[in-house]
Formats: structure tokens, sequence, C-alpha cells
């Protein structure tokens, strides 16, 4: 007992000492033996021989060897000369209102040429699980003007939706749109954005960059860029710095937070990277089997909380890898989110902005933000019944494949007329549209009216009489 | 304080942390790490040294860090309070921690599970001098409104009862009894620990035989589960097995439901917590909070405490079962207790088998879902644990080793179809994939309660589904139009059934719930407009003059305009199908 006691205090006292040289470089990792016992995740301070510091964290520890990961990668590091430093603490970012307007690296140093905001508070990146009873449970439907979103698939303030997207198709448009256009009916409250970048090329962050320019908000946007040609490693931290952000903002200051996060696929490889080398067994496709835990640390720190008035609304993008849904990256990601934009490669040849496939995309939290006193009364039943008939008119469209479409019964060719019509009419709009709810609840009852009555089983008489007729 | 050092830390892997200087370390004690106390449980012991597995983050662990021995093993706390009660997945109370720590769960909070300064109006029922076995009941509290909780002896007391205290309020860790037992006196109070990987003794196992009643159509009726029973519900994101589950903790006729959200959404949690205390049970009038107790470990909370959850949950769940109570526990998802599994696994570098999985994974499924069943208890009350445990396949791939192992061990498989939840066909239960074997063992409970022709009405619409699945096979290639009437009308028929009667709003008022009787009821329709429809036909009544009957359009509706309480409009719409009927036959006679 005695013993142990003496050896508490040397930890304390050991604390922040540097080591000079390591073991093993291995890609992002460092390896270093005969350390002070080292803490579990304590940041750690890399310094290489231009005396340049690089942060990590400690991924494993034991009595023999520390194993730590560098965000800004090793590259030029040397075994000999690279020095260590185990700070005792766990890696905190310091966060204030004032980072607003600014731009940052994924660690949150600045990078837009200016000076260092000056932090209110240092919290940790990792963040902490929210406890579900300090959760408010989402049910402000935001408005985005955009028809398929707003009608049949709402965003809900608090919400974690991410579009499914693929290499060259308009997400970053849609994203920005959203953006742009989003707003709280009969709310004012203070908003801002925080965008996390993650392996983007350039033009990616300069076309956000630009967008909220031309919409005059980006003194209320907060950028995160770890690009593609900066180190991969990196792309770990990054949404967790820029979700930090967010936290403080929402949670303390009360604001709303929409968070953009993308590409939520090169985070995902990151990881990928860093499992292998770390030798672990994979799961599907060489993904961590705790990929899906990593990825629920980061999505559920959206919501909102009962302390707080404020909110963070999360629209995570990821690339699908070949266009396949059933890839790990977004399979995990639709089991985590509160549903999923999914884009269809598709509809995008056919010239449909935004081409935001009608069935596989859902959103879990319209159900408690629609309808009377939110929306519309008819919104549940219209959007419910819109669902339905487009699902039919894919089934139509299979066996008009098949026979022709001069072989098709007269209702089967009215589902025709109206699938055309609302992906041309309804799905379909500009990048500066915007459209307010009963606009887009007024299109829907167009597109029904291509249908005869009887085959509207999901609204009730009264709707039929009020909006149909 | 009398604290046990059992050893040190040595090293730090995530949630799993390897201890020297073992010396009387025991298997699945309860330990506590480093200065912080943070719980943990030694899962390996190998010469000096010892695998923790940690329930809370590990964060600043570092190797020397001192290892606590608490010289039991994990437990739950069992007792007056649980009802209502929303825990983490080593139990510890959710509400209290938030008053503590606020917002987050901050790590190495030391809370009983059960309130200690609430007292509780006890009412004895053993005397003085009587011979007691473990498992009796020793007496009853009032736990909610509609649940009466009986305290029992712990499994493994025996004695005479030396002395029992009189009616009045108590706490849960006053004594309210001793025992005389082998080893002299016991003080027995109205909590009792239990651990949670152990099931909990019963008398003996019963045959099943009564449904449990969820007022889902498409369960109900056509894939039922007995109570006792274990149910798997397999489905890719978003197809509805949170929603089902939901759907069965609201209005299944369970007497308590205990609902484990393992690895998911926390606004799931949320949303049961903000939801069930206005939700009022159509039996009984009182609402579901009352009935009703939560795990939550939600994904981004430990990865071991989720492999924790499911234990703790079924442990409470056989509690109540040994006081007699019917119990359905919903497990939301089992692949996240298995992948925590694997996470855990993988870190202690065990060997792997299918995709990372360790080989114990079929092992654990079975233990697990063995512990359902109805029981004699020792108490001599029958009751009844039924477990739904919700399966996320990657990929929505029924193939992956947790579906495959799963459906070994579970008796009913409710089988979620993308198709049909992409196409808002909720609950999106496939017809063909799905199956319950508990057909025949509760068949005489549908005979005798409900509907005496249950089983032939089944075997006949299940009849039609399937030959109106065979025929769009025919219909993708030709169209409809080259088949004859008869087997379109199968079509139609196939149709009318899924819209009108499988799919079932869990948003809408009316349709969220239909009782058995009305259940009954809109198959009889459905069956007559088939029965009879294929009659017409075949006496040359053409399609189009069916489809043009009036009273269609009240079937497809009825499930949304009859309301459960007044089925009346049932009998009407039936009166008016067989008129229909009467004047198309009169037209071709
Ligand atoms: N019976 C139903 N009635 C109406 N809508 C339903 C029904 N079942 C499912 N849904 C719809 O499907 C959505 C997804 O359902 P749910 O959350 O239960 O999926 P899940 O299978 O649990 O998905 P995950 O694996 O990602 O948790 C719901 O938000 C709801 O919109
Ligand atoms: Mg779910």
């Amino acid at each position: 007992m005695p013993e142990k006691k003496k050896q508490k205090d040397y930890k304390a006292l050991l604390k922040g000492r540097e080591y000079i040289g390591v073991d093993k470089i291995d890609g992002p990792l460092v390896f270093v033996s005969g350390t002070h016992p080292v803490g579990y995740k304590e940041l750690v301070e890399c310094i290489d021989g231009g005396g340049n510091v690089r942060p990590g964290i400690v991924l494993e520890s034991s009595k023999k060897m520390v194993v730590a990961q560098i965000f800004q990668g090793t590259t030029g590091l040397t075994l000999p000369s690279t020095k260590v430093r185990f700070t005792g603490e766990p890696l905190l970012v310091p966060v204030s209102k004032q980072m607003l307007g600014r731009i940052f690296n994924g660690l949150g140093e600045p990078i837009d040429g200016g000076p260092r905001p000056p932090g209110d508070v240092e919290l940790n990146v990792n963040g902490m699980a929210i406890n579900p009873t300090a959760r408010r449970y989402p049910r402000d439907f935001i408005q985005t003007g955009i028809s398929i979103i707003d009608g049949m698939n709402t965003l809900i303030r608090g919400q974690k939706l991410p579009i499914f997207s693929g290499n060259g198709l308009p997400h970053n448009e849609l994203a920005a749109q959203i953006a742009r256009q989003a707003k709280v009916s009969g709310q004012e409250s203070e908003f801002a954005c925080i965008f996390a970048a993650m392996g983007v090329k350039h033009d990616v962050a300069r076309y956000f960059i630009r967008s909220f320019e031309e919409s005059g908000v980006l003194s209320n946007v907060a950028l995160f860029l770890s690009l593609a040609d900066d180190p991969s490693i990196e792309r770990l931290i990054t949404p967790r710095t820029a979700l930090t952000l967010a936290e403080y903002l929402a949670f303390h200051e009360g604001m709303h937070i929409l968070v953009i996060m993308t590409d939520m696929t090169n985070y995902c490889e990151a990881l990928r990277e860093v499992s292998t080398i770390r030798g672990e067994i994979p799961s599907r496709k060489g993904y961590p089997g705790y990929l899906y835990s990593d990825l629920a640390e980061i999505y559920e720190r959206s919501g909102m909380i009962k302390e707080s008035g404020g909110s963070i609304t999360s629209l995570p993008i990821l690339t699908m890898p070949n266009d396949d849904i059933s890839h790990p990256i977004p399979d995990l990601t639709g089991y985590i989110t509160e549903g999923q934009i999914v884009f269809e490669r598709e509809m995008f040849g056919r010239g449909i902005y935004p081409p935001v496939a009608g069935l596989p995309s859902l959103s879990r939290l319209m159900k408690d933000g629609i309808g009377e006193g939110m929306t519309r009364k008819d919104h549940p039943h219209l959007a419910s019944q819109l669902f339905a008939a487009y699902s039919y008119v894919r089934d139509v469209r299979n066996l008009a494949s098949v026979i022709g479409e001069e072989e098709l019964t007269p209702l089967d060719r009215n589902y025709l007329e109206f699938g055309e019509s609302f992906e041309r009419k309804f799905v379909t709009q500009t990048f500066d549209e915007n459209r307010d709810i009963d606009t887009t609840l007024e299109l829907g009852w167009e597109m029904l009216k291509l249908l005869p009555a009887e085959e509207l089983h999901r609204v009730t008489e009264e709707e039929l009489e009020e909006y149909y007729y | 304080m009398n604290e046990r050092i059992v050893g040190e830390v040595s090293r730090i892997n995530g949630p799993v942390v390897e201890a020297g200087g073992v010396k009387d370390g025991m298997m699945f004690e309860l330990v506590k790490v480093g200065k912080e106390r943070l719980v943990g449980e030694i899962v390996k012991l190998e010469g000096s040294g010892a695998v923790i597995q940690v329930y809370e983050d590990t964060t600043g662990i570092a190797p020397g860090d001192p290892v606590y021995g608490e010289g039991i093993q994990l437990s739950v706390e069992l007792g007056p309070g649980l009802m209502g009660t929303i825990y983490d997945g080593i139990q510890r109370p959710l509400e209290k921690i938030r008053d503590m720590s606020g917002l987050y769960i901050k790590r190495g909070i030391q809370l009983p599970s059960l309130d200690r300064d609430k007292r509780w109006a006890f009412t004895p029922a053993v005397e003085k001098g009587a011979a007691v076995r473990g498992g009796e009941v020793l007496g009853t509290v009032q736990e909610t409104p509609r649940i009466v909780h009986r305290i029992l002896f712990p499994p493994n007391a025996e004695g005479t009862v030396e002395s029992v205290a009189a009616g009045g309020e108590y706490t849960v860790d006053e004594t309210v009894a001793v025992l005389r037992t082998a080893d002299g006196k016991r003080d027995i109070s109205l909590m009792q620990r239990w651990p949670i990987r152990l099931p909990r003794p019963v008398e003996a196992r019963l045959p099943l035989d009564a449904p449990l009643v969820t007022g889902q159509r498409v369960i109900d009726t056509l894939f039922p589960v007995a109570k006792g029973g274990t149910v798997a519900i397999p489905g890719g994101f978003g197809t509805g097995k949170t929603m089902t589950q939901q759907a069965l903790a609201k209005w299944s006729d369970a007497d308590i439901i205990v609902y484990i959200g393992c690895g998911e959404r926390g606004n799931e949690m949320t949303d049961v917590l903000t939801e069930f205390p206005s939700l009022k049970d159509p039996r009984t009038g009182r609402t579901l909070m009352e009935r009703t107790v939560l795990i939550a470990n939600t994904s981004n909370m430990p990865v071991s405490a989720r492999e924790a959850s499911i234990y703790t949950g079924v442990t409470i769940a056989e509690y109540y079962r040994d006081q007699g109570y019917h119990v359905a526990v919903m497990a939301d998802s089992t692949s996240r207790w298995a992948e925590a599994l694997r996470e855990l696994s993988g870190r202690m570098e065990e060997m792997p088998a299918e995709e990372g999985f360790p080989a114990y994974l079929p092992t654990r499924v079975a233990e697990f879902y063995e512990r359902a069943g109805r029981m004699m208890a020792k108490s001599k009350k029958e009751g009844s644990v039924s477990i739904i445990g919700a399966v996320s396949p990657p990929g929505g791939d029924f193939s992956e080793p947790v579906t495959q192992h799963t459906k070994r061990f579970v008796r009913c498989f409710w089988a979620l179809d993308r198709g049909l939840a992409n196409a808002r066909h909720y609950p999106a239960i496939s017809w063909l994939a799905s199956y319950s074997e508990y057909l025949s063992e509760i068949g005489a409970w549908w005979e005798n309660n409900v509907n005496a022709s249950w089983a032939k009405d089944r075997e006949e619409i299940m009849d039609v589904l399937h030959k109106e699945a065979r025929l769009q096979q025919v219909v993708k290639l030709v169209g409809p139009d080259a088949l004859p009437d008869t087997q379109r009308f199968v079509l139609d028929v196939g149709t009318l059934f899924k819209t009108a009667f499988l799919q079932q709003n869990a948003f809408d008022k009316i349709d969220m719930f239909s009782t058995m009787e009305k259940q009954v009821k809109m198959l009889h329709i459905i069956l007559s407009y088939w029965r009879r429809g294929a009659e017409a036909i075949k006496r040359g009544v053409t399609l189009v003059k069916l489809r043009k009957m009036k009273v269609n359009q009240d079937i497809i509706k009825m499930k949304y305009t009859v309301p459960n309480e007044d089925l009346s409009e049932l009998d009407r719409i039936s009166d008016r199908l067989e008129r229909s009927f009467d004047q198309l036959g009169a037209l071709y006679a």
C-alpha cells in the first residue's frame, strides 16, 4: 500500500516529461517504450526534428509500450530524434463564439491567417455520452424549401439526417441549398452553421465558402478543413473538433446549429487505415468491428436537450462506394442516423435535381413534426399516399419495360403519368428555388389528381373533399 | 473502509484492461478500476494476471493504477422501485445520474439502483415459525397502481421464519424478516441481489399455451408468439424493428415490459420516456410507464456495458416472472450486443470464428433465449418471460452469423423486408419469409377464446398469399391481362388483404392496435370476399363487376374507420358484402 502511494506521486511528477527517441513508426502510429505510466487516450505531443509540435492521442498503454496516433501524420519523423511528451490530459479544444466566421484545421487551429480566437472553455474533443433522460425529443419542423424533403422526408430540428450520395452527384449543392434556405417558421433565434470537411478537394471547400458568402452568412459559419492533401489521420479528429464547438454553441449558448460533415467515407477510410496498421481483426471489407460504435460517437452528438433551447441538426454527407447502399459505410450510418436522403444516379442522368430517390429515402422524425399545428393537417396522409402511389409506379415501369406501354391498363398508364409528373414537377426544382410548405403540399395534391379517387386509400374523404375534387 | 486491492493495471486497450499481481481475484467478480473507481468485471484469470472488462470510458487509466475487488459478482438489485425507472446497462439509475452530473454521464458515479430513502408500504404474508423455501412469497408491496410487487425470499434462502415485521412502511434495505437457516440467522429485506449472468431458478418449465396478444394483425393472426416464447425480428436499417418492438411494448397483453435499448439511438429512449407516461393501456386504463422498466445503453455509451445490458434486462424480467407475472422483454438490438462481444473478444486477442465474431457467439445467443419460457416459479405462481429480439444484419443480408445463429434458437421469426418498407407497407413483416412455430401450441387458445376456425382461416389466407406470390412472377413477365379472371382475382384478393389487413399504421389513432375480435371480423370479411368472389367468377361474373362493388372501398378503409370499442360497423360491412354478392349472383342465375 505505501508503495502504491509513492508510485502515484511519481506519476504526477512525470507528467509532461519528454522522451527522446521512439521505438517504431508505422503510418500514423508511434510506438514508445520505457515511459512512465501513461494514461489511455491522453494527449501526446510529438516533436519533430524541426521543433514542430504534432498532437496525437494514446491508443494503447501498457508497462512495455505506448502506442500513439499522430493526427498530422508522421512524415519526416525519425526514430532517434523524435521527442514525445505525454501531457497527462485528454485532448482539449478551446471553444468560443468568436470562432464563428473563421477557418480552422481539423485540430481547431486557425488557418485563415488570423489570430487564434480566445477560448471561453476547453472541452474534451471526444465529448461524452448524453444522458437519454436529458434529451428533448425533437419535433420542430425545419422548412428547407425543397419539396421532396419538406413534403416526404421532413427534416426536424435536432435530427441527424445524412445524404447518401455518389461521386459526381450534386450533394454539395443540396447541402448548401439546405444551409441557405433552412428556417423554422415563427421562431427567430440565433442560427449558425458548422462545416467539417474530411478529405475533400479544395474546390469543394471553396464552393461552400462562396455559397455562405453569397448568402451573407459566412460570419455565422465556422469551418474545419482537413482537405484531400492533408494527412489522412487528421480526418479522425476533424468531426470531433467541429462537434465540440457545436455542442458548446448549442447547449451552452442556446444556439441552433446545423452541422455539415463531408465526406464521411473519407473519415471511415482513415479509421480503417489505423485499424489495419494495428493489426486488428477486421469485420466487413476491412473496416474495424467498432466502426458502428465509432460513428455513433459522432452522430449521437446531435439532438436537443431539456436544459437548453439550442439544438444540433446534422447533415453528414457520404459517397457510397460503387453507389452501393449496402456497403458498410452507408449501412452502418443508416443504422445510427434518423433516416437518410438517398441520391440516385439514374435520376441525375435524367437531369433531375435534386436526384433524391423516393423510396429508399426516409425521415424517421417526420412523424412527430408534421400535421396539424406544425405543417398542415393533411400532410401525414398526403405524404403516405404519395409514397404508396410512387412505389406502385416502380412496378408499372418494370411491367411496361417487359410488355410495352401500350399493353398497360388505363389505370397503370395513369400511374406512369403520375410518376413522370412527380419526378419532373414535384421533385425537380432549381438550386435557388425556395418553396414554402403550402406550395409543396399543394403540388403534392396536384400530382394525386392524376390518379382516380378510388386509388387513394391513404387519405380521408374529408381530405379528398378539401384538396382533391 | 475495508478495501481489497486485487491487482494493478498493466495494460489498457479500450474497455479491456489487463491487471497484474492478481492473487485472489474471482471469475466475474465486480471490480473498481483506478482512482475514479470505474466499474468493471473480471472476465479472465491466468496465473497472476486478470482481464477486466470495464463498463465506463477508460480514458486516463494508466499502468500501475489499482484494481479494487468487491467480492461479489456483477449483480442487479431487485425490489420495489424498478417499475417506471430507466437504467443504464449495469443498472445505474439514469434520472439520478442526471441529477448528479447533468447533461452528460460522468464516469465513476456510484449510486444504488434502488432508492434507499423511499419507503414502501409492506404487508407481510408469512407468520413467525413458518418453514419457508427460497423464492416463496414473504409479503407484498403495491409498487405502482397496477403492479403488486411480491417480495420473495431470495432463491437460496431456506429455513424457519424467526420474526417478521408488522405491516408498515419500510425502505428497501431495512430488515423485514429474520430467517433461521442451517448456517445461522439471515436478515431479509425488501430488496435482493442476483448475478446477471445466472438464470434465476424455477420450480418447473411449463408448456406454452397462450399467445402474447400484440394487437398487430400480421403478428396475431399470421405469425403469433406464445407467452414465454422467443422471437427474432431481423431487418435492415429503417425497416421497422424498433417500431414493431415499441408497438408490442405499448399494446401487448404482457403484465410487464422490460425494454432494452442496446446500442441504439438516444432519441428512441427519449421517445419512450416522453410517450409512455401519457399513453394508456387499453386493458387497464393505467399509463404504460407503470408497467415498464427501461434499460438504455445507447450506441455512444460504453460498449462493454452494452454487452451486459441484455443480461441486466432479462434478470429483472425473471424476477417479476417469479412473482407470477407475464413479462415481455424487448431487446433492440441483439446485433449490437453481439458486436460488443466481438469488439471485446478482439481486444482480448481471442481467435475469431466467422466475420470476427468469437466462436462462443452461438452459445451466448442460445443461453440468452433459453431464459425465456413459461415457468412454475418457486413462489408456486405461474409466470413467463417472452423475449423479442431485434437483429440488425449488415447490408440487410440474413445469411450473416448473428441472424443465422439467432434463427437456430428462436421459434418465431418476423422477417422484415426492405422492398415492403420502401413501398411503405408497414409493418414490413414478410408473409413469405416469416414463420411461427407456436401455431399448434396456441391453437386451442384461439379456438376457445376468439375464433373456432382460426387455424383453418389462417391456412386459407396464407394459401391465397402464396398463390398470389407465384402469380406475381408470371405477371412480371406477361402483365396481368394475360391471366384469366380466376387468377387475376387471386391477385386482387392478395392486394386487398395486404392493404386492408396486413398494413397497419402505427401512427393512426384507430389502426395502431386491433383487438382480437376486430382482427377476426376483418379476416372473415376478406375471406368471404374471397370465397364468394371465386364462386361468382366461376359462374361467369366478370372481374370488372367485382371490382366495381361499392363495398370494396368500405373494406379497404375499415381498419381506419371502425374503432375497437364498437365493431358493429364491421357487421354491417359484412352484410353489405353478402348482399352485393347476392345481387351479382341474381344477375347471373
Ligand atoms: N407500423 C408502422 N407504421 C408506420 N410507420 C412505420 C411502421 N413501421 C415502421 N415505420 C416507419 O419506418 C421508420 C423506421 O422504422 P424503425 O425505426 O422501427 O426501423 P428499424 O428497423 O428499427 O431501423 P434501425 O435498424 O436503423 O434502428 C419509422 O420511423 C417509421 O417512419
Ligand atoms: Mg431501430
